[in-house]
């Protein structure tokens, strides 16, 4: 351990890669120092584990298993959340909801970071007209007012996850293009990369190998941060009733339909908020350290 | 770089994927007009009114045509020219969207001023978990809760919608925002009762826009900090406090100017959520409704007016950005 | 109320500019005005000649008056409006009105027998939507100047079509029988439109109510007609305030900002019990809620499938539970209250039953099955019990869940496989609904209309002959004997699962009192509502 930790922390690291190293492990350091980004990272491996685990957790069954007599319940042993106006266990929907929110985030993750640095990276790299053009593009969607947008995508596509997905990922990929131009524009004139040109390497090839690592943290940054706002989108979505559909447990569309008993049996649409508003929290903390790390780093 | 044509282009972008998207929605407009029981020559009379029997491009030649000579078309739903319409749901979204505003800017900027100078102790840590559960609150169920507890429960504020039944009507609109129309006529009554209504929507607006210019203002302040002509000013003698609240502050201006421009759009468009829940009939509930009733012409003209805000600051943005990022000015 | 005695009012009330918060924040309706918390964004129009959502018919019915009404002291009997009584001819094609002496319309001008011809005639003119309910009756834009024609006091009307006098009279108390002030309303005519642009948001009128504002999406305001013929209106004002949410409209109404909430659900109406300052009554109303299955797909063409899909639903388990109060079990195209309509409920859940019939159709492990339903409440919950239900025998039901008006759409291209919706009489008069559900003598593609019999592929020419016999049948009691054999008959072998009929449940302040919303909007009236 302390080897290790001797290893890392070297001074005067003997190679490339134990350098690197020692570059991640000390930003660690000061990370795990940050109490509130901890906290961000443990709701956030929470979440993870609850989703992993939900049939361990909770009962599958009862996420969709309606007791039309046990409507409405309060907080008891037996239904730790209550029950919602079907007669479903709260509990269970909340944990199996994490599975969906997990999935909408990842999948515009899949989406936008892809797209992104498939139109920022020639940008930064080729410059000139394919940078004009490619920028012009991202700037006419910049433009766009997101939520509406996805709103009006999401109404057009018809309501669903996957159409939900879609929706928040055509308008969330644009800085995602711009920063990954800002950063090879930064590092296009770096000496290793203009060696590996010399020796005739390929533009894509340089692009892959050698700028997309050193985009990647920033983006891993901003992507982290921008979980939170895809998750409220996303639940907002669900709220409007264009998110995922009955008898599926979404968070947001749990609120929309617990709204309706707020007065008298408030824990059905506060519970799910809740659930929306920690993870959110989970995240923010997490990208919150996160781009602190990174600052000190560089 | 003629920022004019981009302009044009960023627009025709819009207004062309807005379009297409209304034209998929999968609800027959001439349905949403004349209902499930028509008949047929009728159904057919409408659908040739609105245009929807000639080819896609055509159509969306027509409706920009129409749209440059300042013609959005009428409105299904509220039988009105949709430009009217505008002109009036704009001014309700602006009343939330300005002291919210305000507050962020009144509260954030020092917040974050705060935080940026005493970086790293426990002023810094509270302000920006103050700020990170701005960032991560739903805004549809705290505004929920907040009805139930501070009018339900609790009585402090007015419910949803601008104004009680009893004050409707009662000032002519000029502005079209309630309590400045109110003042110019001096109806108190009405202002106060307005003002009830807005406190709790414009709070929680208030309170995510300070969020997010606290955060910027810390980090813009931050830089600045480091800079030498901080530690120079301060070697000359000048009070830490004059050099923090007038030097640095004064030059991250420019961004936060774009910051604020930024925020201003998001609560433009974010009113969509926030409106839902206050029954506020505002730009965001305009829209909505009419995308859930596929009434095309108001979606566009509500998406354009959107946009439209949108595109003017973010060519704000864009002026300002090269002063933002040092590294994109050196190319 | 006028501006000037509602400021007077404030004023007298807090002079101060600095009133208190409570009392900001709990301002009560005015005695002299009646709020009604309500959904109201179905209105589009409020032109008699097109309006044809509900929250328009019921401001159009208390705006203006009709030929003939059914009137708010008793619901059932048809008495002269407009007109002060009429006559029908001995062949049952003529019909003669007299109008009413000394009416007078808002504007304060008497309202004559040519007002009401140039009233049918518009409609016929401008074909909107419901001009389906009088062209049915042979008139059309060529003939209707020929058949409907005024003469001193009285208005004569011929029909060309064979059907029964009384369902011709109910059609003269709907909303297209509604009498608009013709100069008024030609002096707003623009490119030929017969005023339908300016009167979609104005009125020229003669009823209870003169319109004083709507504003889309927000709010209906009406003001007493002081010389209306009935007497003066109990309430000065009467404001229809859009208040989409059902517990924001509790809300309201526990605040005493509101009077009525009108679209309050079983659960927000039950905690209202204990509360002494608010009375829920409930009222009948006339809407068929019912799944419609297309017998373009495979399963469905078979009637044991059918029979047994009618066996899987529980019925009594939703009505009891969240729909409680607010459905009744009623299996038939007619809705109970109507002329004819027989209380009907033939089926059960009875899923051993339905699996053995299932069986001998030869789906013994059931099939899949996609249903559209519209994305709200109750039509979430009601298509999640039907789902789990029919589960039970193995059906799989996978939901839909769309807008309504996507379901429609769906509906009418006989695209769907369940489609779950519901149905709302035109006019008070079985035909109404009997010409949709057992109408379908052309099963083409395109017919010329498309009764919800031929949207769910279901062909049936006999049966169509039997129910247009009953529409003309003069005689009232073979005619009612006739509707009763044809509900049987559609509840047996139809492709139509009906469920429910709903009641109105209107919760008050218990000082407002006399509204009654009736069994459709027609009938809604705001005249009679008192504040004590």
């Amino acid at each position: 351990m302390t080897a290790a930790r001797t290893w890392l922390l070297d001074p005067a690291p003997a190679s490339r890669m134990q350098a690197r190293c020692g570059r991640w492990f000390r930003a660690w350091l000061g990370f795990r120092r940050n109490k509130l980004a901890m906290t961000g990272l443990g709701i956030v491996l929470l979440l993870v584990l609850m989703a992993v685990f939900a049939p361990l957790i909770a009962d599958r069954q009862a996420t969709t298993l309606q007791d039309l007599g046990n409507r409405l319940q309060p907080v008891s042993w037996q239904h730790l959340f209550g029950t919602d106006e079907l007669g479903r266990d709260i509990f269970a929907r909340v944990v199996f909801g994490s599975r969906i929110t997990l999935t909408i985030v990842a999948m515009v993750a899949l989406i936008v970071v892809p797209v992104g640095l498939a139109i920022g990276l020639p940008a930064g790299y080729f410059g000139g007209i394919v940078d004009k053009v490619l920028m012009r593009l991202t700037d006419i969607f910049l433009a766009f007012p997101r939520l509406v947008l996805a709103l009006a995508f999401a109404a057009a596509l018809g309501p669903g996850i996957e159409n939900a997905v879609i929706a928040i990922a055509l308008t969330a990929w644009p800085p995602y293009a711009r920063l990954a131009r800002a950063e090879t524009m930064t590092r296009r004139r770096a000496e290793f990369i203009q060696a590996a040109e010399l020796q005739g390497a390929s533009a894509l090839r340089i692009i892959a190998t050698q700028i997309v690592p050193l985009c990647l943290s920033s983006v891993i940054i901003r992507l982290t941060l921008d979980m939170a706002g895809i998750i409220l989108t996303a639940a907002g979505l669900g709220f409007l009733g264009l998110g995922a559909q009955p008898p599926a447990p979404e968070w947001g569309a749990m609120v929309s339909s617990g709204r309706q008993v707020l007065l008298d049996q408030w824990w059905v649409a506060t519970i799910p908020g809740l659930a929306i508003f920690i993870v959110s929290l989970g995240f923010n903390l997490l990208g919150d350290g996160l781009r602190d790390a990174g600052d000190s780093r560089s | 770089m003629s920022s004019l044509a981009s302009v044009g282009l960023t627009f025709l972008g819009l207004t062309c994927v807005t379009f297409f998207i209304g034209r998929v929605i999968p609800i027959d407009p001439v349905l949403a007009i004349v209902g499930d029981k028509a008949s047929p020559e009728t159904y057919a009379r409408v659908r040739t009114e609105i245009g929807l029997d000639l080819p896609l491009p055509v159509q969306y030649w027509r409706y920009l045509l129409k749209v440059v000579h300042g013609d959005f078309g009428s409105s299904v739903i509220t039988s009105h020219p949709v430009l009217q319409d505008l002109l009036q749901v704009f001014p309700a979204t602006l009343e939330l969207a300005l002291p919210a505003l305000f507050i962020g800017v009144v509260v954030g900027i020092p917040m974050g001023v705060v935080a940026a100078t005493h970086r790293g102790r426990w002023q810094d840590q509270a302000i920006r978990l103050l700020s990170l559960l701005g960032y991560s609150m739903p805004v549809f169920w705290l505004g929920l809760v907040g009805l139930l507890l501070f009018y339900a429960v609790l009585g402090w504020v007015g419910g949803p919608g601008r104004l009680d039944v009893t004050y409707d009507d009662i000032v002519s609109p000029v502005t079209g925002m309630i309590t400045i129309d109110s003042l110019l006529v001096g109806e108190y009554d009405v202002f106060w009762n307005a003002v009830s209504h807005l406190l709790l929507p414009a709070s929680i607006l208030g309170y995510l826009s300070l969020a997010y210019i606290a955060r910027m203002t810390r980090s813009f302040m931050l830089s600045q900090l480091r800079q030498e002509y901080v530690l120079a000013t301060l070697a000359k003698g000048l009070s830490p406090w004059r050099v923090v609240w007038v030097h640095a502050l004064g030059n991250v201006w420019v961004q936060l100017v774009t910051v604020i421009a930024l925020t201003f759009g998001g609560l433009l468009e974010g009113a969509v959520l926030t409106e839902t829940v206050f029954a506020w009939p505002g730009l965001g509930l305009y829209v909505k409704n009419s995308l859930f009733n596929a009434d095309l012409n108001a979606v566009l003209g509500g998406t354009v007016l959107v946009g439209v805000v949108f595109i003017t600051l973010n060519m704000l943005s864009d002026l300002v950005y090269p002063l933002v990022d040092p590294r994109a000015r050196d190319q | 109320m006028t501006e000037m005695t509602r400021r007077l009012l404030l004023a007298g009330t807090a002079a101060a500019p600095f009133a208190t918060w409570t009392r900001i924040a709990d301002a009560a309706v005015p005695k002299d005005t009646a709020v009604f918390a309500k959904q109201i964004d179905d209105l589009i129009s409020l032109d008699p000649g097109e309006s044809y959502e509900i929250s328009g018919g019921e401001v159009v019915t208390n705006v203006y008056d009709r030929l003939l009404r059914f009137e708010a002291e008793d619901l059932s009997k048809l008495v002269g409006g407009v007109a002060e009584s009429w006559t029908v001819s001995a062949d049952g094609k003529s019909f003669t009105f007299k109008i009413r002496p000394n009416l007078k319309f808002h504007s304060g001008a008497p309202v004559t027998a040519e007002d009401a011809e140039f009233s049918l005639h518009r409609v016929v003119m401008i074909a909107k939507t419901p001009a389906f309910l009088i062209t049915q009756l042979g008139w059309t834009k060529d003939t209707v100047k020929d058949l409907v024609k005024a003469s001193g006091d009285t208005l004569t009307a011929k029909i060309t079509a064979d059907l029964a006098p009384s369902l011709v009279l109910s059609l003269m108390t709907s909303i297209v029988a509604s009498v608009v002030e013709k100069k008024v309303v030609l002096s707003h005519e623009s490119n030929g439109d017969f005023g339908n642009g300016w009167l979609k948001t104005n009125s020229a009128a003669s009823g209870a109510f003169r319109l004083v504002s709507w504003k889309a999406n927000e709010s209906v305001t009406l003001e007493a007609n002081p010389n209306f013929r009935l007497g003066p209106p109990g309430m000065k004002r009467v404001v229809i305030r859009h208040v989409p949410e059902p517990a924001s409209q509790r809300l309201l109404l526990e605040k005493a900002d509101a009077d009525f909430a009108r679209d309050l659900t079983p659960d927000q109406i039950r905690p209202l019990a204990n509360n002494p300052d608010i009375k829920v009554e409930s009222f009948k109303a006339a809407n068929t809620f019912y799944m419609g299955l297309n017998l373009g797909y495979e399963p469905l063409a078979n009637p044991k499938v059918r029979q047994a899909m009618k066996m899987l639903v529980d019925y009594d388990g939703m009505a009891k539970s969240f729909l409680a109060g607010r459905f009744f079990v009623q299996q038939s195209f007619l809705p109970i209250g109507f002329f004819g309509a027989i209380p009907l409920t033939p089926y059960k859940l009875d899923v051993a039953k339905a699996k053995a019939l299932l069986a001998e159709a030869g789906f013994p492990d059931g099939f899949a099955v996609k249903m559209a339903a519209p994305n709200v409440s109750p039509w979430t919950e009601i298509s999640q019990s039907v789902q789990q239900t029919m589960g039970q025998a193995g059906i799989k039901v996978s939901i839909e869940p769309m807008e309504l008006k996507a379901v429609i759409g769906q509906y009418r291209a006989r695209t769907h496989q369940i489609a779950m919706l519901s149905w709302g009489p035109d006019y008070f008069d079985p035909h109404t609904n009997a010409d949709s559900f057992v109408h379908n003598d052309d099963n083409s593609d395109n017919p010329k209309i498309k009764p919800i019999a031929w949207r769910n592929r279901w062909f049936i020419p006999d049966i169509t002959k039997d129910m247009l016999a009953a529409a003309r049948e003069l005689d009232t009691t073979k005619r009612a004997e006739q509707y009763a054999v044809l509900q049987k008959k559609v509840t047996d072998e139809g492709p139509f699962i009906f469920m429910f009929q709903n009641n109105i449940q209107v919760a008050r302040r218990a000082t407002t009192t006399g509204y009654n919303p009736g069994i459709s909007g027609d009938l809604s009236y705001f005249r009679n509502i008192r504040k004590s």
